[in-house]
């Protein structure tokens, strides 16, 4: 058996054993949904059947009801399409990256960031399909033998990569998921006394019963997908960042967008996964799996990405002086100090000053401050994008193209819309699927439990001489 | 008698890991381990062959990527060529993207899909229990009993799961495979 050192504090506190493990997390399933539940779903539900039938009257009026005018063609859709799909980036960030760097503290929120992640990439595409303003034609997108000589959609094209990255994200992010959570659902199907809920969740499980073999198997998939995910994860917001940077829109046209927008996406990802975890945590009473050591990591890589991300607005603006380009200086200047000027400080302040107060550990390990500033982070972060699209083309090549743009009741009403979807499945997944890994929980219990741990320091003073002292004279 | 199974319960993995191991140095031939989550060791334990699961991944992205660049080539410089502002019709740099995320796509659906077949999982699939609590907190060493097996060897079998720390030991006789 692996040993881990005493000073690394332990993932899971509490005196708990594998039954424990089960009834703690499985327990908010079995319960019965509390009024406060039923009252929050009932708003998010609420919130986004009004985004949907926004929707609809988009596609009944056509785009016409948004905002968007000649200049600026892009607008809240597409801020709110990369908003999401940046957030989108901490699930799997935390179950790829993180599983092959070792790091066992991704276990206690990475199926919540993994559910968290498909519902963003739903939000998110939701936004590029109805700004095709003809929906109904958006198999064009897709290369397919047709009746159009066959015309064949532009390989070349970053928005056609586009669609290839996000809908393999999508799908890898589903398979990666639900891989995961069938041995938990088998968990679920095993305890459950009611007929109808063991037969769901007996579908659902795919009839799993922990065989080694299956084990095994799965191990060996679960490591593949993470080696493709971390790749796939880099390159899906390398790719979106391509939509901007392969153009020739000062402002857009800069190399530095890709890692930027990686580092962005993490960074957004990471503060809605607290935003979520933190309430999840306290209302389903998974304090001693969801810890401070837990909250304190995330807040180490929140200060790391944020500090990237505030690095790179500084490079854009440098390098907007150095190039000597009037026109590349003039759009560095307008986003500071022209109509938009509210944007860009917004999201200075909530992206770039805010995120380095995480360098103070009683901030990192406070509940509420994280709170707080994980929802500044997810404003300052839509403030981003927003900066980086509207900023950039309100100007146009001729000043007799100028213009203003604002978004219109429609534009908010989806994007609010969207906010309700994610919500709503994000509760429904949190009453019927267990939140945390169980399996993999117990599986590092032995190592990282706090009252194994302490056993087993017990056990190697017992054996003197065995014990490594760090006290030598 | 064609799905008769004795089961050991353990709550200790350590203890089930070193009677698996003891098992088989005696000669007995261990089915199964059926446990709540992967524990490592076990598949050394068990004498199990590593999983090929990696190499069907391999082949299916590298197919994916032979497909999706064929596919774009022949579009391209064949089919339709188009002129993109005078570029070479076969762009491969251009190609990059698509050709990456169609290999991690053909990649991680194929393997999904194998993992499945193999391991017998699809939608629906109702099994028979050797034991509710072994997605619970109990590993259970399995031995399968059929005609040839003598009442000496079920003796043995008891008697090496008891010794290495089986706190509950039954014979399952199911009508279907668990």
């Amino acid at each position: 058996m692996h040993a881990e050192s005493a000073v690394r504090a332990p993932l899971i506190y509490g005196n708990k054993n594998y039954h424990q493990i089960t009834e703690d997390i499985c327990r908010p399933i079995e319960s019965k949904p509390t009024r406060l539940y039923i009252i929050t779903i009932t708003i998010t539900a609420l919130l986004m059947t009004w985004g949907l039938f926004m929707i609809g009257w988009t596609v009944w009026f056509g785009i016409g009801t948004w905002g968007l005018n000649r200049t600026v063609d892009w607008g809240w859709d597409i801020t709110n399409f990369v908003w999401w799909i940046g957030i989108g980036h901490a699930g799997t960030l935390i179950s790829a990256i993180l599983l092959l760097f070792r790091q066992k503290w991704r276990m206690a929120i990475n199926r919540a960031a993994e559910a968290m992640t498909i519902f963003a990439v739903i939000c998110a595409g939701l936004f590029p399909i109805f700004h095709m303003g003809r929906v109904w034609l958006i198999f064009f997108n897709l290369p397919y033998p047709n009746s159009r000589g066959p015309l064949w959609p532009n390989f070349n094209s970053p928005l056609l990569w586009d669609v290839f990255a996000i809908s393999t994200y999508f799908t890898v992010s589903l398979l990666f998921w639900y891989t995961g959570l069938i041995p938990d659902i088998a968990t679920v199907r095993d305890r459950t006394k009611k007929k109808l809920s063991k037969f769901i969740y007996g579908v659902l499980s795919f009839g799993w019963t922990g065989s080694a073999k299956h084990w095994q198997r799965h191990e060996a998939l679960s490591l593949v997908l993470a080696g493709i995910s971390t790749p796939l994860v880099l390159s899906v917001h390398t790719i979106v960042s391509f939509d901007f940077a392969t153009s020739v829109i000062p402002g857009w046209h800069t190399t530095i967008f890709p890692p930027y927008f990686v580092a962005g996406a993490i960074f957004s990802g990471f503060a809605m996964v607290l935003t979520l975890m933190l309430v999840a945590r306290k209302v389903m009473n998974l304090q001693e799996y969801i810890t401070l050591e837990h909250i304190e990591s995330m807040n180490k890589i929140i200060v790391l990405t944020g500090s990237i991300v505030g690095s790179a607005y500084i490079t854009e603006l440098f390098v907007a002086w150095y190039s000597g380009n009037i026109y590349e200086q003039y759009a560095f200047a307008n986003r500071a100090l022209g109509p938009y000027w509210w944007a860009y400080w917004g999201m200075m302040t909530c992206n770039v000053i805010s995120p380095q107060l995480f360098w103070v550990r009683p901030l990192r390990r406070s509940v509420w401050f994280t709170f707080f500033m994980s929802i500044i982070i997810n404003c300052g972060m839509w403030f981003e994008r927003f900066v980086i699209i509207v900023t950039s083309i309100h100007r146009d090549f001729i000043p007799s193209s100028w213009s203003y743009y604002s978004p219109t009741y429609v534009e908010i009403s989806i994007f609010a819309g969207t906010v309700g979807l994610f919500l709503t499945a994000f509760m429904l997944f949190a009453k019927t699927m267990p939140v945390i890994a169980m399996a993999e929980t117990k599986h590092i219990l032995r190592i990282s439990g706090d009252a194994q741990k302490k056993a087993a320091a017990e056990h190697a003073h017992g054996h003197q001489g065995s014990a490594i002292s760090f006290h030598k004279p | 008698m064609r799905n008769k199974f004795l089961v050991g319960l353990y709550s200790d993995e350590d203890k089930m890991i070193d009677g698996v191991r003891k098992m088989r140095e005696n000669h007995l031939e261990v089915y199964d381990v059926v446990s709540p989550f992967a524990v490592h060791g076990l598949d050394d334990a068990l004498g199990l062959n590593e999983s090929r699961l990696h190499i069907t991944g391999f082949i299916y992205g590298a197919s994916g990527l032979t497909i999706a660049l064929t596919f774009m080539t022949w579009v391209f410089t064949s089919d339709w060529p188009l002129n993109f502002g005078g570029k070479p019709h076969f762009s491969f740099p251009a190609f990059i993207p698509i050709l990456f995320e169609f290999t991690v796509l053909s990649a991680s659906i194929g393997m999904t899909l194998t993992f499945l077949l193999r391991s017998g999982l699809y939608p629906g699939r109702i099994r028979e229990k050797l034991d509710e609590r072994t997605t619970d907190d109990k590993f259970a060493v399995v031995f399968r009993i059929n005609k040839k097996t003598s009442a000496e060897e079920i003796g043995k079998m008891k008697e090496m799961l008891q010794s290495s720390g089986a706190e509950e030991i039954k014979e399952r006789d199911l009508k279907r495979h668990y």
